[in-house]
């Protein structure tokens, strides 16, 4: 079983040599450490930064300088500002190959939810309606299941959506799983998980054929 | 050249009433009109509506407004880290409308440009989408979004100068440019004021056109939300 750095690690071998990439809050933000130095790449956050780098060092830290999770940052050789219209438009124009964010739930069919719990204080969507709904290639990083222990991936989501059939791949501390027409196509699994746990962990429809590699981190 | 300075945040706020919609550039605390902010908060001006991607911080950036209950709707795309924004949501003392960020700023942008409405993918088949007008182009699904209407924009910018010229840093842009002229009035405060011929034209974001009222803003907090560091 994967732990957080784990999920990141894994879906850092999906950013490829000359991806723009947006990556969301949590596990997806640690993403950026695993990146092979060999290939070129640029993180996009969509405050209006890309070739966004680490945390500056302590005491070159500047308040015109965040990320979209308000983190102060740095900012790359190569790298430009623009305003939040231009940002969503190279969005919603798809020219950010690779968009990773997190889930609460998300369907067989590729919806998502991850912006509302009816009941509680809810802080908003922020970009990730934006995101999900523009990108062509959106990969979730997320717990296979809930703290309840209840099942993340599911047939139908049954909270508010953030956007409808856009998910194309999950990877939780479980799996790696690919959304089809058909459902959820189990890909990997993590070291030292059987089949058998990920099939009991999901609740939508995983399609499993032939052997099921261990994942190589 | 037209000259847009006014003489200070006073001046610069003339016309500010209770019940106007105001839109307020900044992401996070970040290229916030700390500025115009106090000021609002000194006139006690009331049943505000707020267009701003966020809502400050309890003791900054709008969260001073709301402290003085001074806002009646906001309109914004994420609002956490803001414990009264929270209480008086739930309570519903504060109407509060959620949108996508890149609609947020596609809104503002319209406003500016002159169109009254744009369509967008972001938000189909979610609530955002309920009540709205959509149609398909090209097998695609896409929601029609207005223009926002304001009385006041108030922005803030890095440089700027006596003609309303503007040029922006870092991330403290966002939707700073997209807010000028999206309003009647549009009030620009900047850390610097310069005499036209200073700014080289190459490098103005914001041509002065956009702008009414300029005005060099004094004692700039600009409070970091979230410090992250790496050690040397």
């Amino acid at each position: 079983m994967l732990d957080k750095e784990g999920i990141a690690k894994r879906i850092a071998k999906e950013v490829k040599d000359g991806y723009y990439v947006n990556l969301g809050i949590g596990i997806p933000t640690l993403v950026a450490n695993f990146v092979r130095d060999d290939i070129e790449v640029e993180f996009q956050s969509e405050n209006g930064i890309l070739g966004m780098g680490p945390f500056p060092f302590e005491g070159e830290e500047d308040a015109d300088l965040i990320n979209a999770g308000k983190q102060t940052i740095t900012a790359l050789p190569g790298a430009s500002f623009f305003d939040s219209a231009m940002s969503f438009g190279m969005i919603r124009g798809q020219h950010v190959d690779l968009t990773i964010l997190g889930a609460m739930e998300v369907a067989e069919n590729g919806d998502i939810a991850n912006w509302k719990i009816p009941g509680k204080m809810v802080k908003g969507m922020g970009g990730a309606m934006d995101l999900v709904a523009s990108a062509e290639n959106i990969i979730v990083a997320m717990m296979h299941t809930n703290k309840a222990g209840d099942s993340k991936l599911l047939k139908k989501c049954s909270l508010p959506l953030t956007g409808v059939a856009c998910v194309t791949k999950i990877v939780t501390n479980l799996a790696v799983i690919e959304v089809t027409k058909n459902g959820f196509k189990l890909l990997e699994r993590a070291p030292g998980v059987s089949v058998e746990e990920i099939e009991k962990a999901t609740e939508g429809k995983l399609l499993v054929e032939g052997d099921i590699p261990e994942m190589q981190l | 050249m037209i000259r847009k300075t006014v003489a200070n945040v006073e001046d610069a706020l003339q016309g500010v009433e209770d019940g106007m919609t105001f839109m307020l550039g900044g992401f996070g605390l970040s290229g916030i009109p700390e500025n115009a902010i106090s000021e609002l908060v000194c006139l006690n001006v009331k049943n505000l509506t707020c267009i701003s991607n966020n809502a400050g911080v309890d003791d900054f950036g709008l969260g001073l407004l709301l402290q003085k209950k001074q806002i009646d709707k906001m309109v914004s795309s994420y609002v956490g880290e803001n414990d009264e924004f929270e209480r008086q949501m739930l309570s519903d003392e504060l109407d509060v409308e959620l949108i996508p960020q890149g609609t947020l700023a596609a809104r503002c942008q319209a406003a500016q440009q002159g169109f009254p409405a744009m369509y967008t993918p972001a938000g189909y088949g979610t609530e955002v989408s309920q009540f709205k007008e959509t149609r398909e182009f090209d097998g695609k699904m896409y929601v029609l979004e207005k223009a926002f209407k304001a009385d006041f924009a108030f922005v803030k910018a890095w440089k700027g100068d006596k003609a309303g010229n503007l040029i922006f840093k870092g991330t403290a842009r966002n939707f700073n440019p997209l807010m000028c002229g999206a309003a009647k009035i549009t009030v620009v405060e900047v850390e610097e004021l310069v005499e036209p011929g200073e700014l080289d034209p190459n490098q103005i974001h914001i041509p002065g056109i956009f702008v009414q009222r300029i005005f060099e803003g004094k004692n700039y907090e600009k409070r970091i939300e979230k410090r992250t560091v790496r050690k040397k």
